[in-house]
């Protein structure tokens, strides 16, 4: 690694981060509606955007900056294990294809925020939605965690903070300014700040990508050359492990985990609330159903900077470094072959890539936070403007708890705790989702499901080992009764649906209470503009 | 529209539940899913693209393959919804 600080790169980032935090603070005024007060607007948006704001948000929702460092760098590490981010975000839209437009248009009739809102309504269970909004807020954290670790792997390659100083202020004080802004602007402006700052922060990325998958496979000697010296990198025996460091083409062995790792990923994501905030800040029915033709564009760049992750091995960075921390490997890849200047465009992109999604994580969890718990069990009678105002106050809670994380705890840890918050969070999938569709399932064993998904993929995700830890050493585990290795998270789903088939059959016969559905049948077909659509004032929920 | 009125009953016998349109939708929505969850089927090295092993431009390219199938699956679906909510008018009118 290259010692001192990179100036011009420092100087072209600080000029980008001031731009969008001028954005972040300008976006109060941006479309206002008279109200501001209440949690549609603060928190939605006020459910107005178009198609096209709708795809900035969610892209710069879905694909962050800790994606665009991970999924190379975890290329780099082991191959093709790593590129199971591409066939997990094709997966993802055909699938919300199909049950997303049901969610927006039950939510907008009725006036829901979250997805612990619907699961109330729908199943007439506080438990239930009790149970949806923690794994939810539990999963968000160390999401937005992740972000940190993000911006902090581009800072110590400019070379300010993090590793690059030994005093403990100095290190984290780049870390602690980024972080106060973002809160201030979040508070201020809610969901429109990031919606005006995806736009920025999209195009450096594009801009990024389309000169990187070029211009460096030309100074590296093309792409040949490039998978050449990689497969002799992966295949080489490693004398600590006695394993070689990864394979070039998933084999018969990794195959089981390398598919239900990308179809289980594609399960989890829109269970996360900060994918189903940016989904419902839509205006119609059919922006949610175009934005899934339109999104692929962005899995299409993730596949083309996945593969960084070769050049980035064919480019010698950390070659003969002990325990090199692969997620340095792609800043490092720009700053080696990038000119000063442009290495600060990357570095801002992925910098204020990570600003986006974490401050509508903190956004969503906060709508969690203040529906499913403070109004449900807390002052059932809230007016929107003290939901509002604790949304608030919630969201500058969930990004201090993730800055103490950060500076707290291992690296590691956020990395575990991400790897299990995917594992939970598609433990709520069987509610959310059969909901939208049947009332079938009862509402204590969809509870029970969700508790037997829950433990066993906390304990299945503790007993893996890798080579430098004991535990939660990875997210693939010898599947019960099959015998390959498989996805823990599926595997858990898996059981948590089978526990609620059988409890539900249990139930209906006991007649145990089945709880009232607020909800119709033509609820989930309604769009914009119908009838009982357009006004929606919040107290209808209740 | 027909918010008030109940138009299940009737509209469950005149538009079935499964048509032309929505089988061709699903089918649209299902290939992505077997070809990506069959990796054995992409598994190999060659033949290479600009030097790209066939593991890696298969699945790029995938994505593109995707996008044309889910914007098909949309245009049926609209014209599937439109026909069904056309009908629902209709017989909020005469209701």
């Amino acid at each position: 690694m290259k010692h001192g600080i990179n100036g011009v790169a420092l100087a072209v980032f600080v000029v980008f981060f001031v731009l969008v935090s001028v954005l972040g603070f300008l976006a109060a005024r941006w479309r206002r509606a008279a109200n501001a007060e209440t949690l549609d607007e603060w928190g939605l948006g006020g459910r107005s955007f178009g198609t096209w704001i709708s795809w900035f948000l969610l892209g710069g929702d879905l694909y962050t900056a800790y994606t665009f460092v991970a999924v190379p760098a975890a290329v780099y590490a082991a191959g093709a294990s790593g590129f199971f981010a591409v066939p997990y975000t094709i997966l993802v839209y055909p699938l919300i294809f199909c049950f997303l437009p049901r969610l927006w248009s039950v939510a907008h009739r009725h006036g829901y925020v979250t997805t612990s809102d619907f699961v109330r309504g729908r199943y007439g269970s506080k438990g239930l939605s009790l149970a949806v909004a923690l794994t939810g807020i539990l999963a968000t954290m160390p999401y937005v965690a992740l972000q940190l670790v993000g911006i902090q792997a581009v800072l110590d390659v400019i070379g300010i903070g993090g590793s690059a100083s030994s005093n403990a202020f100095v290190k984290d004080l780049p870390l602690l300014i980024a972080f106060a802004v973002l809160a201030a602007y979040t508070y201020s402006s809610g969901l429109r700040a990031p919606a005006l700052i995806a736009f920025v922060k999209d195009t450096l990325i594009y801009i990024v990508i389309a000169v990187a998958i070029i211009y460096i496979p030309i100074r590296l000697g093309g792409f040949a050359h490039i998978f050449h010296i990689s497969e002799q990198a992966l295949t080489k025996v490693s004398p600590a492990t006695g394993k070689p460091r990864g394979e070039l083409v998933s084999s018969a062995k990794n195959q089981w985990a390398y598919g239900t790792l990308a179809l289980g990923s594609a399960m989890a994501l829109f269970m996360y609330p900060h994918s189903v905030t940016a989904t419902l800040s839509g205006r119609s029915r059919a922006v949610v159903r175009r934005n899934t033709i339109i999104l692929p564009l962005y899995s299409l760049m993730l596949g083309l900077l996945a593969l960084l992750g070769f050049m980035a091995i064919a480019d010698g960075v950390g070659k003969g470094i002990k325990g090199y921390n692969s997620q340095l490997a792609i800043p490092q890849l720009f700053d080696n072959l990038f000119p000063s200047w442009f290495a600060g465009v990357a570095f801002a992109a992925i910098g204020i890539g990570a600003l986006v999604p974490a401050a509508i994580m903190s956004i969503a969890a906060a709508n969690l936070f203040t529906r499913n718990i403070y109004k449900d069990f807390l002052r059932p009678d809230a007016t929107p403007e003290q939901e509002t105002r604790v949304s608030k106050l919630a969201s500058l809670v969930v990004k201090v708890g993730a800055l103490v994380f950060v500076l707290t705890m291992d690296q590691s840890a956020a990395i575990n705790f991400q790897l299990l918050g995917g594992i939970w969070i598609l433990q709520t999938f069987p509610a959310l989702v059969t909901g939208l569709y049947t009332r079938w399932f009862h509402r204590w064993a969809l509870l029970a499901g969700w508790a037997v998904g829950m433990v066993y993929g906390t304990w299945a995700a503790w007993t893996v080992a890798s080579p430098t830890q004991a535990h939660f050493g990875g997210s693939s585990k010898l599947i019960p009764g099959i015998g390959k290795l498989g996805y823990i998270g599926v595997t858990a789903i898996v059981l948590n649906i089978a526990v609620a088939v059988v409890l539900t059959l249990v139930l209906q016969a006991a007649k145990a209470p089945a709880g009232t559905d607020e909800t119709t049948r033509t609820d989930y077909t309604a769009e914009a503009g119908e009838e009982g659509v357009e006004e929606l004032p919040l107290a209808e929920a209740h | 529209m027909t918010v008030q009125s109940e138009p299940q009953p009737s509209q469950a016998r005149r538009v079935p539940v499964v048509t032309g349109a929505r089988v061709g939708a699903a089918v649209c929505l299902i290939l992505p899913l077997v070809s990506m969850l069959w990796v054995n089927s992409y598994a190999r090295l060659k033949p290479t693209f600009i030097g790209i092993p066939f593991f890696y431009w298969y699945q790029i390219s995938w994505v593109l393959i995707t996008c044309a199938l889910t914007a098909v699956a949309y245009v049926l679906i609209r014209r599937d919804e439109r026909a069904r909510r056309g009908q629902d008018e209709a017989q909020g009118g005469a209701a």
